[in-house]
């Protein structure tokens, strides 16, 4: 008899202030899985932002600082810049990076800062209410955009993880999903990657993880799940973009 | 150490650099650039980090970040960068994070000009950022003053765990003076608090915050951080009184325009008018209590600044109706002659 | 495969994403019962069928679930 899973030690105890069935959860604990498994607990340094995640640092079982909106990349470059040898990474969402927040995103990479970016891209702003991401699908209905998005009006959704494969700066940069269990082991897996490459000097890496808000959506969770795989998946394509280690 | 010519912004980055500056973050603005150039050039070569942000925004996160995770921190800018800087000043003030912001001011509002002025007073003392905060605010009348100015915000800084601004006008950045830097090395404060990684082996998680969503707790952050204000209004003010022992009228200015004032009341004195001047070197705290002692034995103070009149309110405060205070200012770059000062306080005699 | 499913029920906000990925499904949410927090928790209503596969853990937004594997 063996204990093949239970809650990784890279969490806290404190329960989760996200909706019922919204994966930010899944995602907090895969990088808290990986930080563990790397052994990398006793060096790191969470920077929280400011949405759904702004608690972020009560749940990750390693030092944090909790960042303006946006800000979060250059509250990382402080901290790599006196603390080179620890990792740093970033947890923000599509409001904080992709819009209030893409100056900081960009520079940071095209510094090649050493750090990691988990981006949870849920096409929403959820802590607010509902309303219209950068990342929001055409059509889509959110409280500012309730006769769907108008690309016409309100332009088309930005698609970070191609944008910053673009910047020579960026070492690795990938696109996953959380949509079902396969899914959700391929986002560890990349995470891990992002993690060992700012473990042995490789630059600045993001994750982008289509993320649900089932709320938000108006979906039930399972039916989040589904709009994660069908819809999200369909204009934001998953896959690699970047992998700087792999072109050399 | 002997004395050596060199231009205001360059030695400020100097002494920050021989208090042990860490990291400086920074962004090109005129007039402050040297700041900036010199820390390129010389903060790496002393085990420091340098950064060219992409703005003040991020520049200051980036002091944020460094400071939260324990380090001796600084930047710089000029008044619309300072402007940019409030959000992460804000940040500072309410995760408590020693950092040294040095504003070198010039003419608002807007883009405004790149000459000194001093229309900033308000953005640094009232600071221009959201919540109840405090920003201690050391204002120097000149190059030698401004080195040590700096040295002193490090230390204030990381004693009070608070943001220290040295705000000096544009003339103090770009003029040369004899200066002797204090090269002693600088006490650094324990920082059992600071966010640097070691969360499993020191058995706890340090967490630099602001937010605190229970109305409670923020209150009690509140009373807390007015505590350290009411110690910091106690214990740090600074002020220098110039010829007000006799004085029948007290002028009230800071930074390099105190100078000019001095001038003024030199020629007044050989006139035979009594005049002294009190120069605050902190504007928050602001010496209340020494301006107010001063109205008992005056006839009138009056206040000159290049701006078009900001400190004369606390100025008013601090008399409180006990004799009136006049104002003189000139303002967008332009800056007073010695006579324009004495002409205006022959003007307020001149009704008796 | 042999496994166990343990659920830390007051953690769980009954989302049902476990339900929904069980490729035997053993998971319920349990209806009857409100758990502290205030929800409906799942619960395995049919614990002998468990292979082990740890897709409920593995979607379970909230670290509720421990999977422990009983044979080999």
């Amino acid at each position: 008899m063996a204990v093949i899973f239970q809650k990784t030690k890279g969490l806290t105890d404190t329960p989760f202030t996200y909706c019922p069935g919204c994966t930010h959860g899944i995602i907090h604990r895969l990088v808290a899985e990986c930080l563990e498994e790397l052994d990398l607990l006793d060096r790191t340094i969470a920077i929280a932002s400011v949405g759904c995640s702004v608690m972020s640092y009560e749940f990750f079982n390693c030092d944090a600082i909790q960042a303006a909106h946006g800000r979060a990349p250059a509250v990382a470059t402080g901290v790599k810049r006196v603390h080179p040898d620890k990792i740093v990474f970033t947890y923000q969402g599509d409001g904080d990076l992709a819009s209030i927040g893409t100056g900081e995103i960009v520079q940071a990479a095209h510094r090649g800062d050493n750090i990691t970016v988990i981006f949870v891209n849920n096409a929403i702003y959820g802590m607010t209410g509902g309303q219209m991401a950068p990342t929001t699908l055409p059509g889509q209905i959110t409280t500012t955009s309730p006769y769907g998005r108008d690309v016409t009006k309100q332009g088309e959704p930005i698609r970070m993880a191609e944008l910053m494969a673009q910047i020579p700066g960026a070492a690795y940069i990938e696109r996953v999903m959380t949509a079902d269990p396969v899914s959700v082991r391929k986002a560890k897996r990349a995470i891990k990657k992002a993690f060992e490459i700012q473990k042995n000097g490789g630059g600045f890496s993001m994750i982008e993880i289509l993320s649900s808000c089932n709320i938000g959506w108006g979906l039930s969770p399972v039916d989040a799940l589904k709009y994660i795989k069908e819809d999200m998946a369909a204009y934001f394509p998953l896959g690699v973009f970047k992998d700087k280690g792999a072109a050399q | 150490m002997s004395k050596m010519l060199m231009k205001g912004n360059e030695a400020i980055a100097q002494a920050a650099i021989a208090a042990g500056c860490d990291a400086f973050f920074g962004y090109p603005i005129t007039p402050q650039n040297e700041i900036c150039e010199y820390m390129s050039k010389y903060l790496a070569k002393s085990g420091g980090a340098f950064v060219q942000a992409e703005s003040e925004l991020a520049a200051i996160n980036m002091v944020y970040g460094a400071a939260g995770a324990g380090a001796r921190t600084m930047t710089s800018s000029s008044s619309p960068g300072i402007a940019l800087k409030q959000e992460g000043i804000s940040y500072c003030a309410g995760a408590e994070l020693p950092c040294v912001i040095v504003a070198i001011s010039r003419g608002g509002p807007g883009l405004g000009g790149i000459l000194p002025a001093q229309g900033d007073y308000n953005q640094a003392t009232r600071g221009g950022g959201n919540g109840d905060y405090k920003v201690v605010v050391l204002a120097p009348n000149g190059v030698q003053e401004a080195t040590e100015m700096v040295r002193d915000a490090f230390l204030l800084s990381e004693k009070y765990r608070n943001p220290v601004m040295v705000m000096a006008d544009g003339v103090i950045g770009q003029m040369m003076e004899p200066v002797e830097i204090n090269t002693d090395p600088l006490p650094k404060f324990e920082k059992p608090w600071a966010a640097t990684g070691e969360s499993q082996s020191r058995g706890t998680r340090n967490v630099i915050n602001s937010l605190f969503l229970n109305p409670v707790d923020l209150e009690n952050h509140n009373i807390a951080l007015r505590k350290k204000y009411d110690m910091i209004e106690e214990n740090e003010v600074q002020v220098d009184l110039y010829m007000m022992e006799d004085a029948d009228v007290a002028l009230v200015a800071y930074g390099t325009p105190s100078r000019i004032v001095k001038s003024a009341i030199e020629e007044m004195r050989a006139e035979g008018i009594k005049v002294g001047l009190i120069r605050p070197k902190t504007l928050y705290p602001f010496p209340f209590k020494q301006i107010n002692a001063a109205a008992d034995k005056v006839k009138f103070l009056l206040t000159a600044e290049l701006s078009m009149g900001q400190m004369v309110h606390d100025v008013r405060l601090a008399v409180n109706g006990k004799v009136p205070v006049y104002f003189y200012g000139r303002a967008g770059g332009m800056i007073f002659e010695p006579k324009e000062i004495s002409d205006a306080v022959k003007s307020h005699l001149g009704g008796e | 495969m042999k496994g166990r499913v343990t659920f830390n029920t007051n953690r769980c906000k009954g989302c049902g994403l476990c339900v929904s990925v069980c490729p035997v499904k053993l998971i319920e949410l349990d209806k009857s019962t409100v758990n502290a927090i205030g929800y409906n928790p799942a619960y395995p209503a049919y614990p002998d069928k468990c292979i082990a596969c740890t897709n409920c853990a593995i979607m379970c937004p909230d670290t509720v679930i421990t999977v422990e594997r009983l044979d080999g």
